[in-house]
């Protein structure tokens, strides 16, 4: 019996391919098992080669798997694409209806099944899905009725007999299938999962959900891929909280409109991805200079430009912490898994109120659009942080005397009053002020506003800034990532191990402030240091050296073709690294 | 009793002796006073530009932004706390060219706040470069041979946008702008007021003197009915926008908050911000 199994479906966009795959991890995770979903995908909506590879493990999974044992085809394109990833022992469970050809050098064996002729006879060729699902089952050796609830759910609305016909489309294959596989039946029955409650979602559920549990309760947003399903999440449940989402016209409007929501004391935030971050730049600054909070959602994809708005990319790191001109205190962290996901964002909003500054949480397409198993979120970690925010009554004031809004304090943080408070008045302007937020040029002003701004940068109160694995008092390699990247290096790490690599592992969470004193111990008991991270040029290795000067220790090892690291791969590139001499 | 002189501050602003931006912030100051407001219980967030500086002229919150964003800023803020009293405000620059995108959805979206232009067809603090409104042959700094394109009509892009409200007044008429602005913030939604305020030292050409010269009170005109938008947009068009007075106004229309689904009748930022565990775990049974 396997402990792990990967499984892939695909054909052409907009052909039932994601309910597919759906319906097979649902179940999946209703057993209890741990799942990681990818789905590839392009830009258009119809048409264009689809897939969703899913793998499935009895014990946690946060990565991708190389290798593939049942790839479910509904396209000739299908094989072509994917067959390379296919093990000697995997097979091709392809619809007969496209005469499907198995390529020579392909090790895997080929079933060519009639799913939308048996789907047809149903009533309808949409049911095709089904009847790959009970082939499915055929091969894991799963009873139809794990696929019962599932049914029930997506097709209930539609009646009973609909239900009936999806889950006889389901035994119609799984006996089709059982004729065919012979004594394979079963050849990739997986070990009994722990039978445990776990969510299986994308992380961009995880951040909405994190909003919401964090007491946002404005978002404002334009539509951009990979960030568009935190809003549409939002708009769903946002309104039983007394809360809305408004889409605006754009992310500049999307921005300010969030500052100005902050401005008058209610937790408001963004989420975008590249594009819209580059168009929020002066609002950050004005979030910062101007002492608002702000929380702001980057989703990295492939950019520059346009770019590759469908794929995995790291490459905003730079111009998250640096793209607004002049110089802010500003906050940038880094979840990793959908767990992560969840309690950063409520740190985030914490963060943002605590030191009233703009915090980006930062995330990429795999982690945001990759469905993965997550832990139930503990209700008793949620906190709620507003820092120096007075809701009562202030003091009286001299007549027109203003408010000292920005007064300068020790940890630079000023109490916090909003518009409608008797006693409050200040300003607040984008322009250089004063204690009560009156314009000033002042060069005494000047630096006392500026270091004030940038002590609060000495207070953040942030939960693991760094991820840490290290089972070395000194390492041979220390791998270091941030995002999504932490589930395919967790899976090389005991890979090295094995090898006699004596290997650690850190991923930053908290990228901004940098954690220096923490970094530069790990970094200080590792021979070398690997960066791994998905854009060209290196940009958290660059972070790292600008920090910490072991610049002789750090390598880089980069993927920016718009695909994940892999971990069979990924483990070639780092091995190839260290027998280049560098350990 | 609320009076003008409680929305005075102590800044002296830094405008050009002259410059007609100084009666449209007596103008809101006696206006709020007239409507009761206290001045904590007012905001005006305002744009960059000579006019922008007005949010820092007037004690109430304030907030001076970034250029052409007041109007999503003050939006958020509405939102927040729906008791507020919100007046966003700044140049024609600031509205018509950089912000012209937001001024469009905000009238769209009707979010009940109120609007005010302060359009002196010049770009002033910039010293002196041509607007979306100056008008075709203006010669600028950056129109040396006179401006090519059409001046923008701001009126008529409103109301074919879906105002609701719709005014313009000038500056010099205090009387009339007051009881103008009075209205706009009586009003249901987003009340959109474009002022001339000329600027006495960029644009020599539309003068005090020219704008009383060319411009048409409404109230002159015998039987214009407010109500009736295609009266509203054939007057505005047959006086070349040159008219003064309340333009259009849909008193019946619901506001963008009215609307939204589940937005309480007291201010979200008074509400309780930490969720039920039941709430929690309804949500994360979904995903299971
Ligand atoms: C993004 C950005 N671009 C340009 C400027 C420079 N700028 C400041 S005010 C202004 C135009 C001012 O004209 P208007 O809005 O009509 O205001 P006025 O000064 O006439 O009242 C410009 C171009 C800026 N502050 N920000
Ligand atoms: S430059 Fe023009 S708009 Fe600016 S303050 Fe002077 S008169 Fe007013
Ligand atoms: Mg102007």
């Amino acid at each position: 019996m396997l402990h792990q199994l990967s499984w892939k479906v695909g054909g052409q966009q907009g052909e039932g391919i994601e309910s597919t795959g759906e319906i097979f991890s649902t179940a999946m995770n209703r057993l209890g098992y741990h799942l990681y979903g990818y789905r590839h995908f392009s830009s258009r909506i119809k048409g264009g080669h689809t897939n969703n590879k899913i793998n499935v493990r009895t014990s946690v999974v946060h990565t991708i798997p190389d290798d593939l044992d049942i790839l479910v085809a509904f396209d000739q394109e299908t094989i072509d694409v994917n067959y390379k990833e296919l093990t000697s022992g995997g097979v091709i469970l392809a619809d007969a209806k496209f005469n499907p050809e198995k390529p020579e050098d392909c090790p895997a064996t080929l079933y060519v099944v009639p799913f939308t002729e048996v789907a047809a006879e149903l009533g309808t060729t949409l049911m095709k899905n089904m009847v790959a699902i009970g082939a499915t089952a055929a091969l894991l050796n799963l009873e139809d009725e794990v696929f019962q609830s599932v049914v029930d759910e997506i097709f209930g609305r539609k009646g009973e007999t609909v239900v009936q016909k999806n889950m006889t489309a389901i035994a119609q294959g799984h006996v089709l299938m059982n004729d065919m596989l012979g004594d394979r039946v079963g050849a990739f029955e997986l070990e009994q999962a722990d039978g445990k409650h776990r969510m299986f979602m994308i992380g961009n559920e995880a951040i909405a959900l994190g909003a919401l549990a964090a007491g946002s309760r404005i978002m404002s947003a334009y539509p951009i891929t990979p960030a568009s399903e935190i809003m549409e999440y939002l708009i769903k449940k946002l309104p039983k909280f007394g809360g809305t989402v408004i889409q605006t016209e754009d992310e500049i409007a999307a921005a300010t409109m969030a500052i100005g929501a902050n401005y008058g004391g209610v937790r408001a935030f963004t989420a975008s991805a590249g594009p819209g971050l580059s168009l929020m730049m002066e609002a950050i600054g004005l979030s910062g200079m101007t002492e608002q909070p702000l929380v702001i959602v980057d989703t990295q994809r492939g950019g520059p430009s346009t770019g590759l708005p469908t794929k995995q990319e790291q490459s905003d790191l730079m111009a998250m912490l640096y793209g607004t001109h002049g110089e802010i205190p500003k906050v940038v962290i880094a979840p990793s898994t959908g767990e992560e996901a969840f309690y950063d964002t409520i740190q985030a909003f914490n963060i943002a109120e605590e030191l009233q500054l703009p915090v980006i949480l930062l995330s990429d397409l795999q982690l945001s659009l990759g469905k993965q198993t997550v832990e139930p979120f503990d209700y008793s970690k949620i906190e709620i942080r507003r820092g120096k925010l007075e809701l009562g009554e202030l003091p009286e004031a001299e007549d027109k005397a203003y408010f000292k809004r920005f007064e300068v304090t020790e940890d630079g943080v000023s109490t916090r009053v909003v518009p409608g408070q008797k006693h409050g008045i200040h300003h607040v302007t984008g322009v250089e002020h004063d204690e009560t937020g009156k314009p000033s040029e002042a060069a005494g002003n000047r630096k006392a506003q500026m270091d004030k701004r940038f002590r609060k940068l000495d207070h953040v109160n942030f939960n693991v800034p760094v991820f840490k694995n290290t089972p070395h008092e000194e390492a041979d390699v220390l791998l270091v990532g941030f995002n999504s990247t932490k589930g395919v290096l967790e899976e090389i790490q005991p890979m090295l191990n094995e090898e006699g690599v004596k290997t650690n592992h850190a991923h930053i969470r908290l990228i901004h402030p940098f954690p220096t004193e923490e970094m530069k111990e790990l970094i200080g008991h590792a021979k070398k240091v690997i960066v791994v991270e998905n854009n060209a040029t290196g940009q958290l290795a660059n972070v790292i050296k600008m920090n910490i000067s072991a610049h002789e220790k750090i390598i880089s090892l980069v993927k920016y073709d718009g695909t994940p690291f892999l971990p069979k791969e990924l483990l070639g590139r780092v091995k190839e690294l260290l027998t280049d001499g560098n350990i | 009793m609320v009076t003008f002189k409680d929305f005075r501050n102590n800044v002296k602003p830094n405008w050009c002796p002259g410059c007609g931006d100084f009666s449209v912030q007596a103008a809101i100051q006696r206006a709020a006073a007239n409507l009761e407001i206290v001045p904590h219980e007012l905001a005006v967030i305002s744009g960059i530009g000579c006019s922008g500086r007005i949010s820092g002229y007037i004690n109430s919150y304030g907030l001076h932004g970034i250029h052409g964003r007041a109007l999503p800023i003050a939006q958020g803020l509405k939102m927040a706390n729906r008791n507020l009293k919100v007046i966003a405000s700044g140049g024609d620059g600031d509205g018509f060219a950089i912000g012209m995108g937001h001024t469009i959805h905000s009238i769209r979206r009707n979010v009940d706040i109120t609007y005010i232009v302060m359009d002196n067809q010049i770009y002033g603090l910039t010293k002196g470069q041509t607007s979306p409104r100056s008008a075709a042959g203006f010669i600028t700094k950056s129109t040396p041979g006179g401006a090519i394109e059409p001046s923008l009509k701001p009126l008529e892009v409103a109301i074919s946008a879906g105002a609701t409200f719709v005014a313009q007044s000038f500056s010099t008429d205090l009387k009339e702008l007051t009881a103008i602005i009075e209205a706009g913030m009586n009003h249901k939604g987003f009340s959109f007021i474009n002022v001339f305020s000329p600027c006495v030292t960029y644009n020599k050409v539309n003068t005090y003197d020219w704008f009383k010269e060319n411009i048409t009170k409404l109230s002159s005109l015998e039987g214009y009915d407010s109500s009736n938008r295609a009266q509203a947009m054939a007057t505005v068009m047959e006086h070349d926008g040159l008219v003064t007075g309340i333009i259009y106004q849909d008193k019946e229309a619901q506001s963008y908050q009215d609307l939204v689904k589940g937005y309480h009748e007291e201010p979200l930022n008074q509400q309780d911000m930490m969720i039920e565990e039941n709430d929690l775990q309804e949500l994360m049974k979904e995903f299971m």
